[in-house]
């Protein structure tokens, strides 16, 4: 890290002490034109994406799912099964490696854990009152407390988009603050809800506050709003860590959520990540995509691109 | 008792808003007067004097562009037995004044019929606007010369446009007194000015001039000059009003091109987003 | 590391005839003096097909052609049948898009992204918008019964060629017009697959008449007596030379020359689509665009950040193949353009401007120059007055809207500008100072049929495009 980064970093910390120093800074940041930013992921989306590369954008993608199951019907058994498949995706291809994370409910950690326990796959909880937030901080707290000593390593949590919307971005601030504090060795992810921020300047404000009150991670939704992850808000929010890094030497990843279902969309955003802040974050530490039914067509995709013959959604198992 | 001894009036060039002499100190005896003979240095200096009258001219608001078009009419209105002693038909100075008037009133609705929304495809605001070219020289007709004279400077300058028009060779009395006019009305100095003298020495000054924008070659009557103005105008790509061919009846009504020939069309373009 | 495999588009929907000939009178025809020149990939240096060169006695033969057209069938058409030829047109322009933008990519060097994505669906939606005006032209705030001028000469660059046909032939053709059009020396394959489509299309004998050749061909053609309107896309230098040629002459002129715009950029622009206008607007088509943003004016309190962010970008720039379906920049169209792109960047550096380019590995063969970027650059530099029709940036800075505009304007062109700011009565105020025919304001190279399209000042006169895109070939 260089001196200009740690003076900028310290500076940059100073900025939770005070509502208007946030504000100062959030509203100081650059805009983003809708059109502009939509028409670069558009144009980002146009890449084609052929053989060897596309073998090695398929592996990479599995290796960043988040395998993500958030109903109130889930059971032990049905979270059981999807940690089963997040270590062996392709029980017939022992050379298809495993995936990011398994994404659940903090009720459902301790069944995961079981089975992920003593494995390279992650464990994820969403908490901190998911999806909606609406609860009171010791709530939210406790609810991460609770799912980090069931064994989560990774804490999806959601921000106070209420407060934000409203400008309190000091109570946002000391929320997320809070919440890293409660995960102590488990990393962060916060949760934005892109799709209630509704413009791309709040997304871009939404990241930076994330990101200077601690956030590991940024990711776009909880999967329960009709908009989730879309590739310009992604792209905002790539800049958004890129930009970061540059100013303070802390490197924070990104994590789409939502809406990512095929193969090809998977691709375009690794295109995305690969142009936007470079290799630096082509990793499953930095890039994270929470998705379900993705994995699945991952492993078609996969399938076709080794065998050179086009699977169907009975040879791969539904968990 | 003696009769009385007029006072006789000087014709002199009308540049900046000002009444100078040829600062050659040439003149030449036209409808028994002597009245100045310009050099191709005066057809420089009007340029000068145009080009900065452009900004304000060109800025000012078009609703103030045609108020003080319309005082301008309301001084040729009061002007006009001066006309009809110099010669000119009662009927071409009312003429001159209703066209005078025609004008002033497009000062604000030319932009709106000539530019518009273009409905692109695609979320972008999109306006074409028409804007004034800047200095155009003007080579104004023979006769008549009065309408024809008014015919030519109000279209170019309506829109905000300044000019330096070439006059009458053999009937400049009109464009002089017409100058006067001018300087009396609210009409910032420089929008107007006036050369009297020969065309072919002015206006291949003015053809070959580079802070020129366009010329209009209605009073060029020879072939050869005109063709020769034009080459010369090709040298920063002026835009050329060529005179229409044959008799042109100045009393018939004059329609747009005049006024759209000395205009740009400036069209910008802005996403519409959140 | 993330590499992207090849991905080149397959040219086989391309059928290349080894010779062509002219297109007069609706079929294709020998040159009367035999002349031929050779198209060739200015990628590869390969050539791809022999082209006739049309003489005096062509361009004779064709305006006659375009005569007896426009006096017999063109001229009496009612409007409503014209505008059924040109939808046809626009129609199988769609139909065969993927083969015209292979070939345009293929014979013009750029890259298949852009003539797939941006020429070919703007070439079909001109034609299917002009098609509209046929029957419409007496709405159109010309008079209550505009005449067309007659047979129209129309030469067109090598920049975008298929493009640049359309803007020229659907108006001409919706007003009334019938058109002899002489594509450029080193791009007039589309031209003549054009042609085909013409044949296609059943438009009639004459109506559309293709003259290949070069700069004699040109002169020959505008110079012809029985031509009644001139239409020209180019260099200002030949632009002027037409001008001249035309004085004394009845022949309506319209022409759209080069240019060297500023793109502004404030220092509360939105940063990151301001670095995708400012790449946008110098390296798309290699920079081979009149209205390219070719003078960057970035405020000073922010150009070091702006710098940083379009060296970030600019490298990731993917320069190679025009036919591979990655490549953001393609080659340079002709040995003579890249050698007028050196000589300029060489006296960039020469005149003191710091001069930068990413890392790029240019094929072999072929013509191509690496995007590149000149800082330090101020007016009196030849790169900040000259158009260098590349992919080559002068980077200048200013301190005031008032210095911007200043600076902006201080060229003999005027046909673009763009601005970047967050705040929208700067927005405005500049607009109205900047003397340019198109403004892009937090957006740049942008096109629409619709639009209208052109410059003041020495980068020509008259308007392409929209409603007042008529009024070139109309009788007003």
């Amino acid at each position: 890290m260089t001196a200009t980064t740690t003076s900028a970093r310290s500076e940059l910390s100073e900025l939770g002490r005070s509502e208007t120093a946030l504000r100062t800074f959030l509203h100081g940041l650059p805009g983003v034109d809708q059109v502009g930013a939509e028409q670069r992921a558009a144009q980002l989306g146009t890449r084609s994406i052929k053989t060897t590369a596309k073998a090695q954008a398929i592996d990479l993608a599995i290796r960043m799912v988040d395998l993500t199951t958030l109903e109130g019907a889930d059971t032990p058994g049905k979270v059981r099964a999807l940690a089963a498949k997040a270590l062996r995706p392709d029980p017939a291809d022992p050379s298809c490696p495993h995936v990011g994370a398994v994404c659940v409910y903090p009720a459902m950690v301790p069944h995961v854990a079981e089975v992920l326990r003593g494995s390279a796959v992650h464990l994820a909880s969403v908490a901190t009152a998911f999806p909606s937030g609406q609860a009171p901080l010791e709530i939210k707290l406790a609810d991460t407390r609770a799912a980090v000593a069931a064994g989560a390593d990774e804490i999806d949590m959601v921000i106070n988009r209420g407060a934000f919307l409203a400008g309190r971005y000091q109570e946002v601030y000391d929320e997320i603050v809070a919440t890293k504090e409660a995960c102590g060795d488990a990393h962060l992810k916060v949760i934005l809800e892109t799709g209630e921020l509704a413009t791309y300047d709040n997304v871009r404000r939404a990241s930076w506050l994330a990101m200077l009150a601690g956030g590991d991670f940024v990711k776009t939704s909880t999967g329960k709003v009709p908009v989730a992850a879309t590739m310009p808000v992604t792209l905002v929010m790539l800049e958004a860590v890129r930009d970061f890094r540059a100013a303070t030497g802390r490197q924070v990843g990104v994590k789409p959520a939502g809406g990512i279902k095929t193969t090809k969309d998977a691709i375009k955003y690794l295109v995305m990540v690969n142009e936007t802040v470079g290799p630096d974050w082509l990793d499953p530490d930095w890039f994270r995509f929470g998705a379900s039914s993705l994995l699945n067509d991952l492993l078609m995709q996969r399938t076709k691109l080794t065998t050179g013959t086009y699977s169907g959604p009975d040879y791969f198992t539904l968990d | 008792m003696s009769e009385r001894v007029a006072v006789r009036k000087t014709y002199k060039l009308f540049i900046g808003g000002k009444f100078p002499r040829s600062e050659s100190g040439r003149s030449y005896l036209v409808q028994s007067s002597n009245v100045s003979l310009a050099s191709r240095k005066d057809a420089r200096d009007a340029v000068v004097a145009a080009r900065a009258a452009v900004k304000g001219w060109a800025g000012a608001t078009a609703y103030n562009r045609g108020q003080i078009l319309y005082r301008a009419a309301e001084m040729l209105e009061g002007r006009r037995e001066q006309f009809v002693a110099l010669g000119i038909p009662g009927d071409e100075v009312d003429a001159a004044v209703d066209r005078w008037v025609w004008y002033a009133g497009w000062a604000d609705k030319i932009a709106q019929v000539y530019g518009g929304a273009n409905p692109v495809a695609g979320p972008y605001f999109n306006l074409s606007a028409p804007e004034p070219t800047g200095v155009v020289a003007v080579v104004a007709p023979e006769r008549p010369a009065l309408l024809g004279l008014v015919s030519v400077i109000a279209p170019a300058i309506v829109s905000g446009n300044t000019v330096v028009v070439a006059a009458s060779p053999t009937e400049p009395l009109a464009a002089v007194t017409l100058a006067e006019v001018l300087a009396t009305s609210d009409l910032p100095g420089g929008v107007v000015n006036i050369l009297t003298g020969a065309i072919t020495e002015t206006a291949p000054t003015l053809a070959s001039h580079l802070d020129v924008n366009a010329i209009d070659l209605t009073g060029v009557t020879d072939a050869t000059l005109a063709t020769d103005l034009e080459v010369k105008a090709a040298e920063n790509l002026k835009r050329v009003l060529r005179p229409a061919p044959g008799d042109h009846d100045w009393f018939a009504g004059p329609g747009l091109a005049r006024m759209t020939t000395l205009l740009e069309t400036k069209t910008v373009w802005h996403p519409k987003g959140v | 590391m993330f590499e992207y495999a090849p991905a080149p588009e397959s040219r086989s929907v391309v059928d290349l005839k080894p010779s062509y000939g002219l297109f007069v009178d609706g079929e294709f025809v020998d040159p009367a003096d035999g002349g031929s020149l050779k198209s060739i990939n200015p990628a590869s240096e390969e050539v791809l097909a022999e082209v006739a060169e049309a003489g005096s006695a062509d361009v004779e033969r064709a305006v006659r052609a375009a005569r007896k057209a426009y006096d017999k069938v063109w001229g009496p058409m009612p409007g409503r049948d014209r505008a059924k030829y040109l939808y046809r047109i626009a129609r199988l322009i769609q139909e065969r898009s993927r083969e015209l933008a292979v070939l345009e990519s293929l014979d013009n060097g750029k890259p298949i992204r852009e003539s797939r994505d941006v020429d070919l669906p703007l070439v079909a939606a001109h034609f299917f918008y002009y098609a509209g005006w046929a029957d419409k032209l007496e709405h159109a705030g010309f008079g209550a019964d505009p005449k067309p001028i007659g047979v129209a000469a129309q030469v067109i660059p090598w920049n975008f060629p298929l493009l640049m046909l359309a803007w020229k032939i659907a108006p001409a053709l919706a007003a009334g017009n019938t058109v002899v059009l002489k594509p450029a020396e080193t791009t007039p394959l589309t031209a003549l697959l054009f042609a085909e489509i013409c044949q296609q299309a059943d438009l009639p004998a004459g109506v559309v008449n293709i003259l290949t050749g070069a700069g004699d061909t040109g002169r020959a053609l505008v110079e012809h007596p029985g031509v009644d309107k001139v239409a020209f896309t180019g260099s200002t230098e030949v632009g002027r030379a037409i001008a001249r040629s035309v004085a004394g002459t009845r022949k309506k002129l319209t022409v759209e020359l080069g240019g060297k715009a500023a793109n502004i950029v404030f220092d509360d622009a939105p940063v990151d689509q301001a670095v995708e206008g400012i790449v946008n607007g110098i390296f798309f088509n290699q920079g081979h665009v009149c209205c390219a943003g070719s003078r960057l004016l970035v405020q000073e309190n922010v150009a070091d950040r702006v710098l940083e962010s379009l060296k970030r970008r600019m490298a990731q720039l993917r320069v190679g193949d025009p036919l591979d379906k990655n490549t953001d920049v393609g080659a340079i169209n002709s040995a003579a353009q890249l050698e007028r792109i050196r000589e300029l960047s060489d006296a960039g550096s020469a005149e003191g401007a710091e001069r930068w380019s990413p890392p790029c590995e240019l094929p072999d063969r072929g013509f191509w120059f690496a995007p590149t970027i000149f800082t330090g650059v101020t007016q009196a530099h030849r790169i900040a007055r000259e158009e260098i029709f590349g992919p080559v940036l002068s980077v200048l800075t200013f301190r005031t809207p008032a210095e911007a505009v200043e600076k902006a304007n201080n060229t003999p062109y005027g046909l673009s500008a763009g601005i970047w700011t967050d705040k929208g009565s700067r927005i405005l105020w500049m607009a109205d100072r900047l003397r340019a025919g198109v403004i892009w304001a937090n957006t740049f190279n942008k096109f629409d049929p619709t639009s209208p399209f052109g410059g003041y000042k020495e980068s020509g006169y008259g308007r392409e495009g929209g409603r007042h895109g008529l009024e070139g070939y109309l009788n007003v």
